[in-house]
């Protein structure tokens, strides 16, 4: 595969980054001193480094565009390394296990700093995994995600402060406040799809930030609302170490409910209309299914996660402002759900754990973090544009016959 | 029999306007229980036009659309939406195949069966006995469908991943799954070979007389639309030219005028 051909064009791109590079990475003018500084040691560096990364570049759409070749020709597709974990009990039970274990034990081994990050990511993960309805299921592009997660934040922080409502009342009304902003957006975009409605759907997300920011009567405007409490533990109330960890738990429960439901939904007369209408909604329209519904329904549940995850946000800051509400962290979920594979569970779980641990734990390279960012993004729409696990469809097996024998 | 004598499905001038463009003007059509029709015209005479009519895709201009199922009383469908008009028992393929890529196979088939089952979000989460039986009778009888289809090898292949012919299949499998009285199949064998159009022959024909499922057919390969139909529609510019037996459109000067051109007398 790698030929002296690939190798010239390697170095014929080394010498382009070099010649570009030149004026700004090599001269110098030394204004103190009045001379030019030539520093040649620079272009070494942009040689060799253009030289490599050109060279794996290419080696990877190599790898990549022979594995194409290799599916088209209707041979056996490799199952991916990932989806034979999955697959063997033997080996997916005891990560299980392990996983189990170790997310139980976290906030006991770890400070405080890190069960705080953890219970962020996790809120990102249930936010995914709402998101994964509306996007990786239903088709539906929603870059206005954030107003039902910003919904949801409000209505437990203006309960507690206008009704004193505890935790426990608000997060279920929470839900069903994304829920019901969930249909009420999803009426006037029925008609809508693609990039019409991104664009509608980003608006409705600027609008309702635009609104906490401005209605200072209802939302305090921009400084926001403090003093949010904590959930109680049955009735205790607990120290801040105390009650973040009574956070991580609960996000832990809510975050596994939200799996199952969404797991169960997948598989259902529901979630295959949705599918149904992600690939072709004239389709899905002639086979008996009612668009208007479907998509409400896609709405309004990938809503409801939302609006829960908001009144989970507000509980463990305690202060919320329309600053957290911004445009960004409804890309940011986006890219979740891209990054880790349109509708695939697992997938989406860990997409929201790297984007969301990782710039965290990056803190010390802040300055290069969307830099990063956009690298990874752009690798991966590249060489894995169905994501880190993209979406397995539900294997069915029947007497007598029953497809291709070995994966099941 | 006289098949004619009861129509399941009744059109009557129907006429359909895009803007300026008469796309459809006063076609009348009829399809008796059990009975294959073809509609057969040159490219642009107005058959899809007419399909979408039918189906509720557009909403005719003029005419009156009546069904009237066997058991139940007839009923004007016109403007209905497609998933409706598709629940009350008409169901359709696609000139160019609309399968669902990203689905399995029997995911396809499945969809199918989406307007005659019940279970709904809550069902969906807790999966009560009622919700568990009737997931399995969606499983067992989409398979039982492709069984008589015969892409029960296929189950759980992507529908993207199948070759031509076999999704051709599965899109009148799909249609099937509706339980339909009146299948509507637009150009079933474009782009077959003779094999798979021989096939098809055989395969239409078993849906017709084991399952007593009226077919109306588009169709331009001319041996299949004569060896299939009782009757033929022929149309042209959005106008009924003719209709009649095989043999008598096989004869009809106007028919052959329209698909080979007029005669120029000089």
């Amino acid at each position: 595969m790698i030929s002296f051909s690939e190798i010239k064009k390697s170095f014929f791109v080394s010498l382009w980054f070099m010649f570009l590079t030149f004026p700004i990475m090599v001269i110098r003018v030394n204004t103190i001193e009045n001379i030019v500084e030539w520093r040649w040691k620079n272009m070494v560096f942009v040689g060799v480094g253009s030289f490599l990364l050109s060279f794996v570049w290419r080696y990877l759409i190599k790898r990549k565009e022979y594995g194409l070749k290799k599916a088209e020709e209707g041979e056996e597709m490799r199952i991916s390394f990932v989806r034979r974990i999955l697959q063997e009990k033997k080996f997916y039970v005891p990560g299980l296990i392990a996983v189990g274990i170790f997310l139980l034990a976290f906030p006991l081994i770890f400070s405080l700093y890190q069960t705080n990050i953890m219970v962020s990511a996790l809120i990102f993960v249930m936010l995914g995994l709402g998101l994964n309805i509306v996007v990786g299921l239903a088709g539906l592009l929603d870059l206005g995600y954030v107003a039902f997660y910003a919904v949801g934040a409000y209505s437990y922080a203006l309960l507690n402060y206008h009704f004193h409502l505890s935790f426990w009342i608000a997060l279920p009304i929470g839900g069903a406040m994304g829920t019901l902003l969930g249909v009420l957006l999803g009426f006037p975009v029925l008609r809508l799809r693609g990039d019409y409605l991104a664009i509608v759907t980003l608006g409705f997300g600027e609008i309702i930030r635009l609104i906490l920011e401005n209605w200072n009567e209802l939302s305090f405007g921009p400084s926001g609302i403090s003093n949010i409490p904590r959930p109680s533990f049955f009735g205790m109330d607990l120290s801040v170490h105390g009650s973040m960890i009574f956070i991580y738990y609960i996000m832990i429960v809510l975050c596994l409910f939200t799996i199952f439901v969404v797991n169960r939904l997948q598989d259902s007369r529901i979630g295959r209309a949705w599918i149904a209408l992600r690939e072709d909604e004239v389709a899905c329209q002639a086979m008996g299914i009612d668009k208007a519904k479907t998509k409400l329904t896609a709405f309004a549940l990938g809503a409801t996660w939302a609006g829960m995850a908001g009144v989970m946000f507000a509980a463990k800051t305690t202060f919320i402002n329309p600053a957290s509400f911004t445009v960004w962290e409804s890309i940011i979920i986006l890219c979740i759900v891209v990054l880790g594979g349109m509708g695939s569970v697992l997938g989406v779980i860990i997409g929201a754990l790297i984007l969301i641990l990782l710039p965290e734990y990056l803190r010390a390279f802040s300055e290069y973090r969307m830099l990063a960012f956009g690298i990874v993004l752009v690798v991966m729409m590249i060489f894995r544009p169905g994501g880190i696990v993209s979406d397995v469809r539900r294997f069915y097996r029947f007497e007598g016959a029953g497809g291709k024998s070995g994966d099941g | 029999m006289d098949r004619t004598a009861q129509p399941i499905l009744k059109v009557n001038g129907l006429g359909m306007n895009f803007g300026g463009l008469r796309a459809l003007d006063n076609v009348d059509l009829d399809v008796g229980k059990e009975e294959i029709v073809a509609m057969i015209g040159p490219n642009g005479a107005g058959k899809t036009t007419f399909f979408n009519c039918i189906t509720g895709l557009y909403t005719p201009t003029d005419g009156d659309i009546i069904i009237s199922p066997l058991g139940k009383r007839s009923e004007r469908i016109n403007g209905l939406k497609p998933n409706l008009v598709t629940r009350k028992g008409l169901s359709r393929t696609f000139q160019n195949i609309r399968l669902f890529p990203n689905m399995t196979v029997l995911e396809n088939v499945m969809i199918g069966r989406h307007c005659r089952t019940t279970t709904g979000i809550a069902g969906a989460i807790f999966r009560g006995r009622s919700a568990r039986r009737e997931e399995k009778e969606i499983v067992d009888s989409s398979y039982t469908i492709l069984k008589k289809i015969g892409l029960e090898k296929s189950v759980n292949e992507f529908a993207k991943n199948l070759p031509y012919g076999k999704q051709r299949r599965l899109e009148i499998a799909r249609a099937l799954a509706t339980e339909p009285f009146l299948l509507l199949l637009d150009e079933p064998a474009a782009g077959m070979n003779p094999h798979e159009t021989h096939e098809l022959d055989d395969l239409i024909r078993k849906i017709r007389d084991e399952e007593g499922i009226s077919i109306l057919l588009i169709e331009h390969d001319m041996k299949l639309v004569m060896s299939l139909s009782d009757r033929i529609f022929a149309v042209d510019y959005g106008k009924k030219i003719a209709q009649g037996t095989p043999d008598e459109i096989k004869r009809n000067p106007v028919v052959i005028r329209a698909y080979l051109g007029e005669e120029i007398d000089a």
